[in-house]
């Protein structure tokens, strides 16, 4: 008791200091703020809520967040001039939320050639309540379960490297053109580009196959099965993990990168070496036949 | 000036007021060529850097020997062992031996300065005049001047010569004609792929068969002829009708095929609708600028890019060219359906696929529509084909 009242009478001893007021001010918010996030009903959200209030609460994200481009019930919105500022989410389904929002680049920084992923502004509880909600809005394709995508859920190591060698051909076949056959991304027309996709979520890729993003060809389950699409997921890790057999890969873009790095890098590297030979003499200041 | 105008003489004159020969300094010696000592030490370096390049070339050929390449290659750093070392090792020794001459040159060998004086690089006027009088004098005696028989037979002679080569050159291999006349196997020859009517288009690395309804709009499916897969109809073909080995690689490549479901309102040119299916059309794969495959499709705007040099084709009219070196539309190959509900192609491509050659023709796309509807409309109607006249 005595070293509590000691205690006191020492703070006590600071209270007529010039930011005593302000640090008391603080204290206080910092305390009602943490009381409130403790004991407000949000947060004590049931996690088994039905689809209906999802989709309730998505709505009201969807108002706030999204509704000033793609119209108040997702119907698309048009500029005066007649330009696309948002297209119609109708029948889009979840899967494309799911994708456009968890890689950030829905909402959108800002209108361009290219929709930049960044990191996604919504929680992934928020999101799943946007996506119930445009979902609601028209049959789409739906977000796909773990089971769909992730190549961790392969029963053997047998049946994984299987699909990595069926995955590899149709990765070859469908996907190269625009994403490199090292998944490294590579231009498009107009100041667009295919992004790159080795550091791409597994669920992320298995739903732009499924809902074509952007410019981005669909590849609908009647296109390319589940299963195809789960062993083209394979072979992309398998390359995340392959090791760089030629050395530097310089971010495996082809013939761009590696004449730039060889007319900069390796020719300058041999000039500054010619240089430097031609900068040191091999001259002596001595004569002939006086060393000895 | 007025000196003769001969070359030697004006430099002469120039230099003698402008710019006095200063001479050659005095000779700066090397460490090397008056230290004994420093003498042995450059010619150590020197062997010891021939001596590395030596152990390079070596340890490539162990490196080579020893290290696993594939799937299952050792792998040190992220990197692969094997490329790793034999670049390092073919490097180091190509340098060590650039390196031990250099210093070789500078340290070692003769140190001499010498003066090499610049002369006019023309011959002098004396030459010049009496090599054209010569010319001249020959062609005098010649008197090809006077004969214009004998000079314009000779003409005419020696320009038949090159009838020979062209003849010779013409027979060196079949001509497409040939090609197509005698088709050694399904499909051989420029002007021809494996497509037939009723061939169904399947998807490729897979070999299934496709529904329209499989497709939903937007969907791109890399496609060829099910005769690729051994199958006709769902149905083993006999092995002897079984394309394999290079017949099989060349008519995979040619008959390669991009398959794209578009909104059936989103196609502009009337061709492209009556070879379409709910929307559904079908092209070459193959660049028709050098022969590229292209895939990169823009679903938003139905524009097929080539990789190669930009050429772009727009699938809702005909595979127009709108951008790049391509000189012709890309070849659209007529879809149907089977009795199973089945794309088919309703006959080979209309046009050659691929890159201009020599004998090749160039038609509108509207006259080669009317000429494929002629020759092949009625046999289309099996497949739900209605001919129109646009």
């Amino acid at each position: 008791m005595r070293f509590l009242n000691r205690s006191v009478g020492r703070l006590s001893r600071h209270r007529r200091r010039p930011f005593a007021g302000l640090v008391l001010l603080l204290l206080a918010l910092a305390l009602t703020g943490g009381l409130y996030a403790l004991l407000s009903p949000a947060s004590s959200a049931q996690s088994d809520q039905t689809e209906a209030d999802k989709a309730a609460k998505g709505r009201a994200l969807f108002l706030v967040s999204c509704s000033t481009c793609h119209g108040q019930n997702g119907e698309g919105l048009k500029t005066q001039d007649g330009k696309l500022l948002g297209p119609s989410l109708i029948g889009v389904g979840a899967a494309a939320v799911d994708f456009q929002v968890g890689t950030g680049r829905m909402p959108m920084a800002q209108p361009g050639a290219q929709v930049q992923a960044k990191d996604p502004s919504f929680s992934q509880d928020e999101i799943d309540e946007l996506a119930a909600y445009v979902a609601s809005l028209g049959a789409g394709p739906a977000i796909p379960s773990k089971n769909d995508y992730d190549p961790s859920t392969y029963e053997s190591d047998k049946a994984k490297q299987e699909a990595v060698t069926l995955g590899g051909q149709i990765f070859l076949t469908n996907c190269t053109a625009c994403h490199n056959f090292t998944g490294a991304g590579g231009a498009m027309p107009r100041g667009g580009y295919a992004p790159r996709l080795l550091d791409t979520d597994p669920k992320h890729i298995y739903e732009a196959m499924l809902t074509g993003p952007q410019s981005m060809d669909t590849f609908s389950n009647g296109n390319i099965s589940p299963q195809e699409k789960k062993a083209v997921i394979a072979y992309i890790e398998s390359m995340r993990e392959q090791p760089g057999y030629g050395g530097f890969s310089l971010g495996g873009l082809g013939p761009v990168s590696e004449g730039l790095f060889a007319w900069v890098v390796g020719i300058g590297v041999l000039v500054g070496f010619a240089v430097w030979i031609a900068a040191h003499t091999t001259r002596s200041t001595k004569k002939k036949g006086t060393a000895q | 000036m007025t000196e003769p105008h001969d070359g030697s003489h004006e430099i002469q004159a120039y230099a003698d007021e402008l710019l006095p020969d200063p001479g050659l300094e005095e000779h700066h010696w090397r460490p090397t060529d008056v230290d004994p000592k420093a003498e042995r030490r450059a010619e150590r370096q020197v062997a010891t850097l021939f001596t590395l390049s030596a152990i390079c070339t070596i340890l490539f050929v162990v490196s080579y020997v020893t290290l696993k390449t594939g799937t299952d290659g050792q792998v040190w750093l992220g990197w692969g062992a094997s490329n790793l070392t034999l670049g390092l090792t073919v490097g180091g020794a190509l340098l060590f031996i650039g390196t031990g001459i250099i210093q070789y040159a500078r340290k070692l060998m003769a140190d001499e300065e010498l003066v090499e004086l610049r002369h006019s690089a023309s011959s002098s006027k004396e030459d010049q005049a009496t090599t054209v009088a010569a010319l001249q004098a020959s062609l005098d005696e010649s008197g090809i001047g006077r004969r214009p028989l004998i000079r314009n037979s000779l003409i005419g002679a020696v320009g038949l010569l090159g009838v020979p080569a062209v003849v010779f050159l013409k027979d060196l291999g079949p001509t497409n004609h040939d090609v197509t006349e005698s088709q050694p196997y399904a499909g051989a020859g420029l002007e021809h792929t494996v497509w037939k009517s009723g061939m169904r288009v399947v998807r490729d690395v897979v070999g299934t068969p496709i529904r329209p309804g499989d497709l939903e709009i937007g969907d791109l499916v890399n496609a060829e002829p099910e005769i690729i897969f051994g199958k006709e109809k769902g149905v083993s073909l006999e092995e002897s009708e079984v394309l394999e080995g290079a017949p099989l690689q060349i008519a995979k490549s040619k008959a390669a095929t991009v398959l794209l479901r578009m909104n059936p309102d989103d196609i502009v040119s009337p061709e492209t609708r009556n070879w379409s299916v709910d929307g559904i059309v079908a092209y070459s794969k193959i660049c028709t600028h050098v022969g590229c495959p292209i895939s990169l499709n823009e679903r938003t705007t139905h524009h097929l890019l080539c990789p190669c040099h930009q050429s772009t084709f727009d699938l809702a009219d005909s595979g127009k060219v709108i951008f790049g070196p391509a000189g012709r539309h890309l070849p659209q190959l007529p879809l149907g359906i089977d009795d199973e509900g089945f794309l088919v192609a309703l006959s080979d491509y209309p046009e050659p696929v691929g890159p201009s050659y020599w004998e090749r023709n160039t038609h509108s796309v509207r006259d080669i529509f009317e000429d494929w509807q002629d020759e092949n409309g009625q046999a289309a109607e099996q497949y739900g084909y209605k001919e129109t006249d646009l």
